[in-house]
């Protein structure tokens, strides 16, 4: 039974660590994004 | 990215976790232990084989689906099937890597080893190493255009290294179970494929197929974003 917890155990540390990269990945540079319009917005403005 | 994307991919997402569910509980709870396994290890063991086959669907799926796109790519120059290129080949780095773990637990109570030089485990560990090579070829080309086309080639030719690990069982002497299409004598865990075994087998296998959509979509929108941040900062510059 130990085997069984084990491998369900490692399958779901994989998956929950590499959604976890996904959000990580996507929130950085969607926050890029932001930072570089408003400093675009300001370039135009002045 | 539009609102409609969103929901689309919430409802991916929702769907592919209740097919999890589904089949997590079809393979713990509602199908029997094989027949002819003899150990309460053995049998409790046996129950990983759920696990093995989705994860082998992801890893599949990802490196088939980095093939068809980067031939895609190749003829059409767009974009996006670069962006979902990259994007399969890490799902079959992560799913691949699942499939190594899993079957190395599967293997210990089994063939009384983590890991053993057979054939099979060997050429599977092969594939994941020419697909983290793939990943660190993308990394190290600067030029998008040069880098998309150096990867696709690559991805077309490491694609060959899948259909050898699927034949290992069966062209080599090897202890690996042939799960489809196949019975090897010599094979130490194998078991009889009941109605029952089978059902929640391809269970596993759609709800880690529908897993793999659900992310690939996630990690196709990541390159999307980074293409929008290259963009502002050229008109940046």
């Amino acid at each position: 039974m130990e085997y069984l917890a084990g491998a369900f155990a490692v399958a779901w540390i994989f998956t929950f660590v590499y959604v976890l990269s996904l959000v990580r990945r996507q929130r950085r540079l969607e926050q890029d994004i932001a930072m570089l319009r408003e400093l675009l917005e300001d370039r135009q403005r002045s | 990215m539009g609102r409609g994307r969103d929901l689309w991919m919430l409802g991916l997402d929702s769907v592919a976790g209740a097919a999890v569910l589904v089949a997590i509980y079809m393979a713990l709870v509602w199908v029997p232990d094989a027949a002819n396994l003899t150990t309460p290890t053995e049998r409790a063991a046996q129950h990983i084989f759920y696990l093995h086959m989705g994860m082998n669907i992801g890893a599949g799926l990802g490196y088939l689906g980095a093939f068809l796109v980067s031939v895609l790519y190749l003829l059409t120059g767009r974009r996006i099937w670069d962006m979902i290129a990259v994007a399969a080949v890490e799902l079959g780095v992560v799913f691949g890597a699942g499939v190594l773990a899993t079957g190395s637990i599967w293997a210990k109570p089994t063939w009384n080893t983590w890991w053993t030089w057979d054939p099979r485990l060997t050429t599977a560990a092969i594939v994941v190493l020419v697909y983290v090579a793939y990943l660190m070829l993308r990394g190290a080309l600067e030029d998008p255009a040069r880098r998309a086309r150096f990867a696709a080639v690559y991805g077309i030719f490491a694609f060959a290294s899948v259909p050898l690990t699927f034949m290992s069982i069966r062209w080599w002497r090897t202890i690996h179970p042939v799960v489809i299409g196949g019975s090897n004598a010599e094979a130490q865990g194998a078991f009889a494929m009941g109605p029952s075994i089978r059902t929640a087998m391809f269970a596993s296998m759609i709800a880690f197929a529908i897993v793999f959509f659900a992310l690939l979509a996630h990690r196709v929108r990541i390159e999307q974003t980074a293409e929008e941040v290259e963009q502002l900062k050229e008109q940046l510059a």
